[in-house]
């Protein structure tokens, strides 16, 4: 086995094209495929009818039909944990544990390796449904997603499983939006659009980019104006967090996937906020053998005004991988 | 998200009480109709009672409180699904003007996910 890093591509990239039906899950398939990534990662519920119930068996036999004709393999499924489905209440440990099963069977049917595990998810489900994944042989990776990282609290619970468990089925997936160094500005231009004070949102990507904690920032805007929407702009420091990457160097082992989450692919093949090399160079300094896999989501952003190209911002994005790795 | 495209307006149809548009779903994944916590339709700037708006997904229909115990039926991202609006003596011809609002109960979110379509210009 390759000890380089491999790519992979989320066809939660194309999500716009595929909501405007200008591109269909196998036009995705065959996008990311001539990026030349090898792997495709999706969120079934994004991607798959009725999921996470189980596909048909013609829909299974058209799915492995396109990962031979593309020559990709499937490697991450993104499940999630709909604890508020019924109005007024709230889902118990059981009914999460169920439902995640569901997922991990939905997973092992696609041929899927590995389930990015929604962040909400507690500890105490995890252990509970470790041993089913161990017998799908599925690994479950926590996603490490701002504002967490992974040397949040939140995240050390979930080592503590890991841990207790000794399990090889339940590690880390870093979200690279947890190394956005400058506030994306696909966002920042989104709020000044919607009615925001440039001046403000000016200072706001100041105070990020000098590293000022984002409750700091929250104040000060909170004294210069009273409107909702600079309060949103002030936040934009909190949800885009930036950690430096060599927070990932004492859990490396237990990575078992990144999400190559962006949001601007400039034309000179470096991400607008977030310091890929940086990154890279820690996990491949560590040993990082797994998948990257392309996250675009900077379509949201900006399809109020203009149209997305979410295949050319992919291209550029594997491309960036392809030199750094 | 999706705020452009929420309200399909080449759809609209008069109906014998009203009137239907297609609507799509302001997220990037299909959700049960569990987990559509409001829908709120306006005309012409007046808000319709919820009881006078139902949701037609994948041919069934369903009003409020069915919609809210529907935990199985889902509305998938890339599918229409269809608002049936009713007024009493039902909607002139012509031009109206169509203000949607959408809330989603979204698990791993501590609010839920409100969305105001840019409103739309429907001919009747």
């Amino acid at each position: 086995m390759s000890n380089l890093i491999k790519r992979a591509v989320s066809l939660y990239s194309y999500q716009d094209e595929y909501f405007q039906r200008k591109m269909t899950l196998e036009d995705c398939i065959a996008a990311a495929a001539a990026t030349g990534a090898t792997g495709i990662e999706l969120i079934g519920e994004q991607s798959v009818a009725n999921c996470p119930k189980l596909p048909s068996d013609a829909f299974v036999d058209q799915w492995f039909g396109w990962m031979d004709k593309y020559k990709v393999t499937p490697v991450a499924h993104d499940m999630f944990l709909d604890y508020t489905k019924k109005k007024g209440h709230y889902w118990s440990d059981d009914e999460a544990v169920e439902s995640f099963k569901q997922d991990i069977r939905f997973a092992h049917k696609l041929g899927f390796k590995i389930i990015r595990v929604i962040v909400n998810t507690t500890p105490q489900i995890m252990e509970k449904v470790i041993p089913f994944a161990e017998d799908h042989d599925v690994k479950l990776g926590i996603e490490v997603h701002a504002p967490w990282n992974i040397n949040s609290a939140w995240m050390a619970k979930h080592w503590e499983v890991m841990e207790k468990t000794g399990t090889k089925h339940f590690g880390f997936i870093p979200d690279m939006g947890g190394f956005t160094q400058r506030l994306p500005r696909v966002q920042v231009d989104r709020l000044i659009r919607q009615g925001a004070d440039p001046e403000i949102a000016k200072f706001v990507c100041e105070q990020h980019e000098k590293g000022v904690m984002a409750e700091y920032t929250i104040y000060e805007v909170s004294r210069m104006s009273n409107k909702r929407i600079d309060m949103a702009v002030a936040e934009l420091s909190r949800h885009n967090t930036y950690v430096n990457p060599i927070s990932l160097v004492p859990h490396i082992d237990r990575i078992i996937h990144i999400h190559g989450k962006f949001l601007e692919m400039l034309e000179d093949y470096t991400e607008y906020s977030i310091p890929y090399k940086e990154v890279v160079d820690v996990l491949k300094k560590g040993g990082f053998n797994g998948y990257i896999a392309s996250e675009y989501e900077g379509n949201r952003h900006i399809q109020d005004i203009y149209e997305v190209d979410s295949v050319e911002q992919v291209r550029r994005h594997q491309e960036m991988l392809k030199r750094l790795i | 998200m999706y705020e452009k495209y929420m309200i399909v307006p080449e759809k609209a149809k008069k109906t014998e009480e009203g009137f239907e548009i297609a609507a799509r779903l302001p997220y990037y994944r299909g959700v049960s109709l569990s987990m559509i916590e409001e829908i709120e339709v306006k005309v012409d700037g007046e808000t319709l009672p919820h009881n006078d708006v139902m949701i037609i997904v994948n041919g069934k229909t369903y009003n409020t409180e069915q919609r809210e115990n529907e935990l199985e039926e889902r509305w998938e991202m890339v599918d229409d699904a269809i608002l049936s609006v009713k007024k009493e003596g039902g909607f002139a011809s012509g031009e109206h003007t169509v203000d949607l609002k959408m809330v989603l109960r979204i698990g791993y979110l501590p609010f839920p996910a409100t969305r105001f379509a840019v409103p739309k210009t429907i001919s009747l």
